[in-house]
């Protein structure tokens, strides 16, 4: 009699094993096939990841001093990448996945850039995040393959192929689209650049000029609230910092990493 | 001391109400809401892609017209893919009607094709080959056909995730009490013909 409710349960858990054993089993085995479809890929090192090791330290060293510089002056992130191995897949598939595993951009602008050169499978690919689709397009990057990249693989000159074709995607995404229109149209009579830089120092000069006088004056009015006047200064220079420098997201104090942004397929590849 | 038993039972309701909230949204509760909304984000990228790609064949068409007239029969087929696949009505249903899906998906496909054997064909016209125009109409295209790879796959990854959300617990709970009128959402399939590599002939 008392034997009999512990057998029914035990049945219970025998029928109840069968199904939990089978759902453990496929997990086994969805995790055995994603393990199997996943890319590796290589640690992201700095700005210039030579996995191939086809660049020497000279050429490496520039490029990622061009690189900080590019990351410093906008609100982009562009990383050079060679790879040993596409591991099987095309430059485009391993492209995009390679951009949102390491995250290059910032995360809210999706402002990455990546020039991938895979050596052993002859092929060359400039992904461009989302946010820079507009201004890095498919056809811009196909150009810059073609034009400044290819012809010197085909040599055999990766160091200088590498070096042309980011100071051609730095210029592309530096300078503002509607300035190469102009460019393009007047390039005889053009403006020299000095004439807008100092329009923009007068300007600069002219505001902190009367921004000093405004908070001097806030102060000298009220005297009890001194550090209400105070304030506005403090928050202002703050928010400026952080904003021109851009130095929250990228790791500033020695290690490097991305800032989250994501790829979605943009940019163009090449073959030599 | 009274005021402060006082005080606790004041604050009971809301207490509660948030161990509650806690609780529940522990178990899951906003799961499948959620992934659907994340799916369906991607499959609305999935339909930009194709748009874009629709959008750029008029000035494609255009260009190879002018270099390459004795291919007509390839040009037709291509503009009446293209409007087959525009054709296709979509609404919010598209995604969880399996026959609209397939119709949506096959009309996609037709136009992928017809496009392949068209750029096939281009490579027979070095002139055509070596226009600016047609360079860049070129490396749109395949820049577009690789996002709507990109944007198919995350479509993909996101439907299986809300699907198996519904399938699994604690999801299955949730979808057989809260959220019945959650149906599982319908995902490519890669043809045949995507696998093929194009046939080129000489």
């Amino acid at each position: 009699m008392t034997l009999r409710p512990r057998r029914v349960i035990s049945a219970i858990g025998a029928r109840a094993r069968a199904p939990v054993t089978g759902l453990f089993a496929a997990l086994c085995m969805l995790a055995a096939v994603a393990f199997a479809y996943a890319l590796t890929f290589p640690p992201l090192t700095g700005r210039v990841v030579d996995d191939a090791g086809i660049l020497d330290p000279a050429t490496k060293e520039a490029l990622e001093r061009k690189l900080a510089d590019f990351e410093a002056k906008t609100t982009g992130q562009f990383v050079v990448v060679t790879l040993k191995s596409l591991q099987g897949t095309s430059i485009e598939d391993y492209g995009y996945q390679l951009g949102r595993h390491w995250g290059i951009g910032q995360k809210d602008k999706n402002s990455g850039v990546l020039l991938i050169v895979a050596p052993n499978e002859r092929k060359v690919r400039i992904e461009v995040g989302y946010g820079l689709e507009g201004d890095l397009t498919d056809a811009v990057s196909k150009l810059i393959i073609e034009n400044a990249i290819l012809p010197r693989f085909k040599a055999g000159d990766y160091a200088g192929g590498i070096t042309r074709g980011v100071d051609d995607i730095i210029q592309v995404l530096t300078v503002d689209p509607e300035e190469w229109k102009q460019r393009a149209q007047q390039r005889s009579d053009h403006r020299p650049p000095s004439v807008d830089l100092i329009i923009f120092a007068l300007l600069l000069f002219v505001f902190f000029y009367v921004w000093r006088r405004m908070s001097r004056q806030n102060r000298a009015y009220p005297p009890g609230s001194r550090r209400g006047g105070w304030s506005g200064p403090i928050v202002v220079p703050g928010s400026w910092g952080g904003g021109s420098s851009g130095s929250s997201w990228s790791g500033s104090g020695g290690g490097f990493s991305g800032g989250g942004g994501s790829f979605g397929g943009g940019g163009a590849s090449g073959s030599w | 001391m009274p005021r402060l038993v006082q005080a606790i039972r004041f604050a009971r309701t809301p207490v509660l109400l948030l161990a509650l909230g806690l609780l529940v949204s522990g178990c899951g509760i906003n799961t499948i809401p959620t992934l659907e909304e994340q799916a369906k984000a991607k499959w609305s990228d999935v339909q930009n892609q194709y748009q874009r790609r629709a959008d750029l064949i008029p000035n494609l068409v255009e260009t190879v017209k002018g270099y390459a007239t004795q291919e007509r029969e390839v040009l037709t087929q291509v503009i009446e893919a293209r409007a087959r696949a525009t054709q296709v009505k979509v609404d919010a249903s598209t995604v969880t009607d399996p026959n609209k899906f397939k119709e949506y998906q096959d009309a996609q496909n037709a136009l992928t094709g017809a496009l392949g054997r068209l750029l096939v064909t281009v490579e027979r016209y070095p002139d055509l080959k070596s226009n600016q125009n047609f360079l860049a109409l070129q490396s749109q295209l395949e820049g577009t056909e690789n996002r709507i790879a990109v944007a198919r796959r995350d479509y993909i990854e996101a439907v299986r995730a809300y699907n198996t959300e519904l399938k699994t617990v604690p999801g299955v709970f949730w979808a057989s009490t809260l959220y019945r009128s959650y149906k599982p959402m319908e995902s490519f399939t890669t043809t045949p013909e995507n696998q093929r590599a194009p046939t080129v002939k000489f």
